[in-house]
């Protein structure tokens, strides 16, 4: 009892750091990536001195950020002020918890399974740090007793407040398909079928209430420069600094991971029953190629106006979740109490109905506003 | 002494501490943060009694959603210093009679009522969470729909109210 009891402590402790330390250099090359695929899109070459292509920016950046001054102002609250850049880093991190890396392993006599804990609720879960995760940046804005800061905060906390409930619905939508809560459920339920085929709307609308939630661009109002200089880390400088911009490249991979998880399979692909080792490849590619997918949003999206976020958020994002999850729910209904696949099948066809009605919608008051007229 | 009454110990120290905190502290910011911990630590009580799906609710719509909803309104109207409070004469022995007599009833109802069962902390694990949700929602569609109904047109109510109250009039000035 004592032995198997230690050697289970032991397994959460390393895996706990495997996940930490790979959020931690995920988080230096991703900042990499990034650069180098912005610049790739707008005919620049990108960072390339430091090493070979560049591989040894990351390092030269920590090494820069570490030996910078930090500057406190005089009339902010030192302790909230201290303590924000904690705050918004800790979520990031430990909302990586419950997803799972790829199927259980056998390794030296025992299975392991590929995630730090396995809840039986884990979308909730990830609702709830989600949820709590906004206060980081709240307190950051407010401690430091500076105009823009304060107003970045605070837009941010409208921001995320906002777009959680697209963001919980469409969570809804892919419990609703997988009839679990549990990640790992979720993950075998799209043995065969990803949840992108059956639901396209649901994955589009979790992206952008995600593009949202991290306040990354087109959505990143906390931190428009033009209305606000750097909003809610105007004031912070050296390691402070560092962690938000962390914070923000974590949760990045981590949403990835989520939505690869919830509609694009998680870590299946071929083969991966007869070499378990191949879950967490398959899901490190699919999280790059989403992560792919924010970066050329961010390359070719200009910002959108803050009353237009609102608008869109809760006009149009909220009542599309919620028609979406209506309809992926009577869809099951309708095949269970019938036997008729065909139903089921008119999930996919009626959703994205219901999206593309949405875009003319969407495109119509534009034009309205645009010409004055229809 | 077993680990689950260790576990309720401490959290309970944590839980009286924070909610002290909350009434003391002299920033409405610095209260609203003690209750943020509060409701985390009751969340954490409900994970202890074996019901998870309630303590994630209970972070995700207390401590998530509402809390930062005070946060943001404490903010925007500049109230977090407290101005120094005038003293009621007669607020202090009311309060202490209050809580005295409630401090009693609990120790009383405690001795009585929970002794017996002996097992107020029930085995956290092993409850299947999707089929518990599924009870929960059979109950609450089935048995209690009217209810259920009565509250949500109360919220829509409350929602449109809000509505009416924060409109502008058409080519009026916001006051």
């Amino acid at each position: 009892m004592m032995v198997s009891d230690w050697s289970l402590w032991l397994e959460w402790l390393i895996k706990s750091l495997v996940v930490t330390l790979g959020l931690l250099t995920g988080f230096a090359y991703l900042t990499w990536y990034e650069r180098r695929a912005l610049a790739r899109i707008q005919a620049r070459i990108g960072p390339n001195r430091a090493g070979p292509q560049g591989l040894l920016q990351p390092i030269a950046d920590a090494v820069k950020l570490i030996f910078k001054e930090e500057l406190v102002p005089a009339k902010a609250d030192k302790m909230l002020f201290f303590w924000a850049p904690v705050i918004t880093m800790i979520p990031s991190l430990i909302i990586a918890a419950v997803i799972p890396w790829g199927p259980a392993i056998e390794m030296f006599g025992r299975v392991i399974r590929l995630s730090i804990a396995d809840l039986n609720v884990g979308v909730l879960y990830l609702m709830s740090i989600a949820s709590i995760a906004v206060y980081g940046i709240v307190l950051a804005g407010w401690s430091s007793n500076n105009k823009y800061a304060m107003l970045g905060g605070l837009r941010s906390s409208a921001q995320m407040i906002s777009y959680e409930l697209a963001l919980g619905l469409s969570f809804a939508t892919s419990i609703i398909l997988a009839n679990s809560m549990r990640m790992l459920d979720i993950v075998e339920a799209q043995r065969g079928l990803w949840f992108v085929v059956v639901q396209p709307v649901g994955a589009v609308i979790f992206w952008i209430a995600t593009l949202a939630e991290v306040n990354r661009a087109p959505f990143d109002m906390p931190e428009a420069e033009q209305e606000l200089t750097a909003g809610y880390h105007a004031e912070y400088s050296g390691m402070k600094f560092a962690l938000f911009f962390m914070a923000e490249y974590q949760k990045m991979i981590v949403v990835s991971a989520i939505l690869a998880v919830l509609y694009f399979g998680g870590y299946l692909g071929p083969f991966v029953d007869r070499f378990p080792w191949l879950g967490p490849i398959y899901m490190i590619i699919k999280i790059i190629l989403l992560l792919f997918v924010m970066i050329w949003v961010r390359a070719t999206w200009p910002r959108i106006r803050y009353d237009r976020l609102m608008a869109f958020g809760w006009k149009i994002l909220l009542p599309l979740s919620l028609a979406i999850a209506f309809i992926t729910a009577s869809g099951i209904l309708l095949a269970e109490m019938s036997g008729n696949p065909l139903y089921f099948w008119a999930i996919p066809v009626v959703s994205v109905l219901a999206g593309l009605f949405t875009v003319a919608v969407i495109y119509r008051e534009l034009r309205r506003k645009a010409y004055g007229r229809v | 002494m077993t680990i689950n009454l260790i576990l309720f110990l401490v959290l309970a120290v944590i839980a009286v501490a924070t909610a002290l905190g909350m009434l003391t502290s002299r920033n409405a910011i610095y209260s609203a943060l003690f209750l943020v911990l509060n409701f985390v630590t009751v969340a954490v009580f409900y994970l202890l009694l074996g019901a998870p799906f309630i303590a994630m609710a209970q972070i995700t719509v207390y401590a998530g959603a509402i809390m930062v909803l005070f946060l943001f309104v404490i903010m925007l109207l500049g109230a977090e210093r407290l101005p120094d409070s005038r003293v009621l004469p007669w607020q202090k022995p009311l309060a202490i009679t209050l809580a005295v007599v409630l401090a009693l009833e609990s120790a009383y109802l405690l001795w009585t009522k929970a002794r017996p069962a002996g097992n107020v902390l029930p085995p956290g694990d092993e409850i299947n969470t999707v089929e518990t949700l599924r009870a929960l929602g059979m109950t609450l569609f089935n048995d209690y729909l009217l209810p259920f109904e009565v509250t949500s047109v109360l919220l829509l109510v409350a929602m449109i109210g809000v509505i009416v109250l924060v409109r502008r009039e058409k080519g009026g000035q916001k006051s």
